[in-house]
């Protein structure tokens, strides 16, 4: 019976993706996030950077890779809002590393799993945004509706489905 | 020193990963610690104590400016489609109801012309006693039209570019309204586009008064994206649906533009006494498509709306001539009525002293009938009938073709010369009723 390692099991489901998929993705997302809540106002409850940080982070498997990933698709992100730069890309910086961290750890290819770690990190998000807001900004009367909060995260882990399942299509095993 | 080295290079080895995202969250902290800065003063009407909103330095805009300049394009080009599209359906296709609703904007149009006459009478007594109060308003004079082709993409910023920039005329913290009300204003300009921070930013806010009880305060957003008035203590004349307008007092909105309507009332539970008054904005903040960048404002109306002014004015003194006309004709109409009435009352053939009715002092028959009835004048008796007399002349009814004339006794009449042997023998029935009879 062989025995595999930790070392080999991460070895074997890491995965890396062209370049022009690791550029062309995190820029669509951002872009299609500036844009789709104009014609639907209603989009704005997903975050698609988000789902793309974490896909990213648990497909390399690498923790480095994932908050650098996570970094600079959140001041991309706070670049296009009037927030300070770095407020995103700070809670995405952290999300990159966990999803990464905890990627290697789980079978992150499993649906139910999928939908678990979404919903968990999207709630993860406004936690981080909330104190990000209250603590390092310091604006005192920054409020969170939490309910609206869970339904942000239901409405990503629903959206992360699809989308996880078509970026599968752009993987390669190194 | 081999060892510390060993020691050195195996902790950084082991706690790479660690270390690595605690510089980058360092770098990033540090960045964002220098652009928290504490609000300036030019902004204090507008800004909330903890959310400032001074600019940008120079290295933050361009980054914005960068980031900007590379993702408009997508959504200039996907926009355009978009909004041909749009354009196309709605202006080629989709014309159902188009002739019913030009002619209920007719009609509208007619009753905003009358509407527009009464207000500028009051808007010209105004203008006059602002001139007298040396009072400098501030009218909108420029515009520029733009187009909105993104948002911020998150809710915790409510941003949205417009097709706008630098190249056309616009400066940071400029009013943009739509024909609804106002939006917000410019935050960061770029050449080409502009960034809006929305009225409902919890960076945002404005300078407002209650429409109908002129108190005046500060509105703002919040990070749920409401707009609210937190600066009033309790007052009961402030009601639910009241308009809220700019006051002009934040030198960026320019006074009286619709900002919303009070929505809802509360106490503020963690500020009393003050209350939390919630606004629901007159303008579709969630929905924007085309806006209006306020470039120049101006002390005296533009040119277009004192046509409008005078036009009105010309319509309202119109109808004060068509009124007071109308009036001067009533008037106559009741003079001479009076005039008629005192004739008829001086007239003595047409008072039957018999029939109170006639009296004019007298009350009035309850009974139309009646009293129509009581109006017909009536003659006195006759004191000697003759065959003038009315009711002499018998009916036709009674009359028959050939048949010698009869005297009725009631109605004594001329009787001719009688030719007939036996006429002698035809007497009148009542010999006490005066007769005309013949001389012989």
């Amino acid at each position: 019976m062989p025995i595999r390692s930790y070392t080999s099991r991460r070895e074997l489901e890491q995965h890396s993706f062209h370049p022009a998929v690791t550029l062309l993705v995190p820029v669509a997302a951002i872009v299609l996030q500036a844009m789709l809540p104009r014609p639907f106002p209603s989009f704005a409850i997903f975050d698609l950077p988000l789902l793309i940080t974490i896909f990213f982070a648990v497909s390399r498997r690498s923790p480095i890779a994932g908050a650098l990933t996570g970094a600079a698709i959140g001041l991309l992100q706070d670049s296009l809002t009037g927030q300070p730069i770095g407020v995103n890309g700070i809670a995405k910086t952290i999300l990159g590393y966990a999803a990464a961290s905890i990627g290697l750890q789980i079978d992150v290819e499993n649906l139910s799993t999928r939908v678990l770690m979404n919903f968990g990190f999207s709630l993860l998000n406004s936690l981080l945004l909330f104190l990000i807001h209250r603590r390092l900004i310091g604006i005192a009367d920054f409020h969170q509706s939490w309910g609206r909060e869970l339904l942000h995260a239901v409405a990503n882990t629903l959206l992360a489905i699809p989308v996880f399942l078509l970026l599968d299509r752009a993987k390669r095993r190194e | 020193m081999v060892r510390n080295f060993l020691f050195m290079e195996s902790f950084f080895v082991r706690f790479r990963n660690p270390l690595i995202l605690v510089l980058v969250l360092l770098a990033q902290t540090i960045g964002l610690a220098v652009q928290v800065r504490r609000p300036v003063v030019s902004n204090m009407a507008t800004a909330t104590p903890a959310a400032p909103t001074a600019a940008d330095s120079q290295s933050i805009s361009l980054i914005r400016y960068w980031t900007s300049s590379f993702v408009t394009p997508f959504e200039r080009f996907f926009g355009g489609i978009g909004h041909n599209v749009r354009a196309g359906w709605s202006n080629y296709i989709d014309l159902r109801h188009t002739r019913q609703q030009n002619s209920a904007l007719q009609q509208e149009l007619a009753n905003m012309r009358l509407q527009q006459a009464a207000i500028a009478q009051d808007a010209l007594q105004g203008q006059r006693l602002q001139a007298l109060l040396s009072f400098q308003q501030h009218y909108v004079a420029t515009t520029v039209a733009a187009q909105v082709i993104g948002t911020s993409g998150s809710e915790l910023s409510r941003i949205i570019y417009i097709d706008k920039g630098s190249k056309d005329g616009l400066k940071p913290d400029q009013a943009v309204i739509t024909p609804d009300g106002i939006v917000g204003k410019l935050r960061d300009v770029f050449p080409h586009t502009a960034q809006v921070l929305l009225l409902d930013d919890q960076t945002s806010g404005a300078g407002v008064i209650l429409a109908s009880t002129r108190i005046r305060a500060i509105i703002k957003g919040t990070s749920t994206g409401r707009l609210v008035i937190n600066n009033l203590t309790s007052d009961s004349r402030i009601k639910s649906g009241e308009t809220v307008l700019t006051s002009g007092g934040d030198q960026v909105y320019p006074r009286g533009l619709p900002v919303g309507t009070i929505e809802s009332i509360a106490l503020d539970p963690d500020h009393q006494p003050y209350t939390t008054i919630q606004v629901r904005p007159a303008a579709n903040l969630s929905q924007l498509e085309e806006v209006l960048v306020i470039t120049g404002t101006q002390t005296e109306l533009p040119q277009s709306a004192r046509q409008d002014l005078a036009v009105g004015a010309a319509t309202a003194e119109d109808q004060a001539k068509a009124a007071a006309a109308h009036a001067a004709e009533l008037k106559a109409i009741e003079d001479a009525k009076t005039a008629a009435q005192i004739v008829a009352d001086r007239l003595p053939s047409l008072r039957d002293p018999n029939n109170p009715a006639q009296d004019p002092n007298a009350p009035q028959a309850l009974d139309p009938a009646s009293a129509n009835a009581s109006k017909v004048p009536k003659p006195l008796p006759t004191l000697r009938p003759d065959r003038y007399t009315p009711g002499s002349t018998p009916s036709a009814t009674e009359l028959t073709p050939g048949s010698a004339r009869r005297n009725t006794p009631a109605s004594p009449s001329y009787s001719a010369p009688v030719t007939d042997p036996e006429a002698p023998a035809k007497k009148p029935r009542t010999s006490s009723a005066p007769q005309t009879s013949n001389p012989n």
